[in-house]
């Protein structure tokens, strides 16, 4: 330990705050260093100067006095818990702003974050449409109108056939 | 079973006065002493201490036991006595610079520096006084921390809470007050027997 560490230890080292490693460390220390030895005993005999200083007790009517500034304030109302506090009035008010500006804004997908289940009317509308997407589902895949329906490929096949019988 | 003050600071939120004049008079000797030290004058002090006791009892509703009580007192403390120091240093700057200047050759207020002026010092005040004018000189942290290290016994950790610092931070700013107060009290610490002695005889 150099004279700088055991400095900031030597007020706990005199103390009796200092534990038994820190204490150990400056002992060592005052063994080697005379300059150290030597403030540390300037440092007891500060500490027993300082204890001469004797206390300084409050005037006689000083507990009155107290008493009456207690007695004084008014009593705490019951429902001062429902008063806002600044700082919890200025954090709601935030709050609300930030919710009004951001329902401003459209949702792409509103089904997106549904949870609650259908309603009965929304399965009926669902069901009342099954007939006319199962008719155009028969509709698009129903055999005879697609060869009902000549793409111009097929429309020239048959002719060129007709003109080679010709040749 | 002695409650502890964490306690009955919980019994003064519930509603029991008696609790709050038990604490009031455990703490009205340490809170005025310490705040005597602060400000060094005794009806500053002693309104100070008032306070702290007011802003507790004012404070009991919304009390939750976070820290000891002790640190929370001496805190309330040391604020209402830093602000109390620096308006008063305002205003004496106020006056002095409102006064004439023709005051030179008056005898400073602060701590003398050299030995001739600090026997003229020891001739006119008690040792007492001379010890308090020694520690008031310290810069405000250093006050706060020989005090309430010295003359309250707190523990590093809670006086580190009260400054607001850290305990590495603590030690080192103890280590200079007690430097400053070794060389500015020399002539007590050099031969305090002998001073006491001296005392002894003339009074």
């Amino acid at each position: 330990m150099k004279c700088k560490d055991v400095s900031k230890e030597l007020i706990g080292y005199l103390d009796r705050r200092a534990n038994s490693a820190e204490r150990r460390e400056v002992e060592e220390h005052l063994v080697v260093c005379a300059a150290c030895r030597r403030r540390t005993e300037e440092f007891r005999e500060l500490s027993s100067v300082l204890d001469q200083l004797p206390v300084r007790e409050p005037s006689a009517g000083f507990d009155a006095r107290v008493r009456e500034r207690v007695a004084a304030e008014p009593p705490t109302k019951w429902f001062h818990w429902l008063i806002p506090q600044p700082r919890l009035l200025f954090s709601m008010a935030l709050l609300v702003a930030l919710g009004v500006w951001m329902a401003r804004f459209p949702q792409d997908d509103p089904g997106a974050y549904r949870t609650t289940a259908p309603t009965e009317q929304e399965d009926f509308n669902a069901i009342k449409d099954l007939g006319v997407l199962e008719n155009y589902d028969v509709v698009t895949k129903f055999d005879a109108l697609s060869e009902l329906i000549s793409t111009p490929a097929q429309q020239t096949e048959p002719q060129r056939v007709e003109r080679t019988r010709n040749d | 079973m002695a409650r502890s003050d964490v306690q009955l600071m919980l019994d003064v939120k519930a509603g029991d006065d008696a609790s709050f004049e038990f604490l009031l008079q455990k703490y009205r000797t340490p809170l005025v002493s310490f705040l005597f030290g602060m400000v060094r004058d005794a009806a500053t002090a002693e309104d100070l201490a008032q306070e702290v006791f007011l802003r507790i009892y004012r404070a009991r509703k919304h009390y939750s036991p976070s820290a000891k009580f002790t640190t929370w007192l001496f805190r309330i403390a040391t604020n209402l006595a830093l602000n109390s120091v620096r308006d008063n240093r305002h205003r004496k700057l106020e006056v002095s610079l409102d006064a004439p200047a023709d005051d030179e050759d008056a005898t400073p207020r602060e701590v003398p520096g050299s030995e001739m002026r600090i026997d003229e010092h020891m001739v006119e005040r008690d040792r007492s006084e001379f010890i308090r004018r020694v520690i008031g000189s310290l810069p405000e942290k250093q006050r706060v921390a020989v005090l309430l290290h010295k003359y309250e016994e707190m523990d590093y950790g809670e006086i580190a809470r009260t400054l607001d610092c850290s305990e590495s931070a603590l030690k080192s700013l103890l280590f200079r007050a007690y430097e400053t107060l070794r060389v500015q009290l020399a002539p007590l610490v050099a031969n305090p027997i002998a001073h006491r002695s001296k005392q002894g005889r003339q009074s």
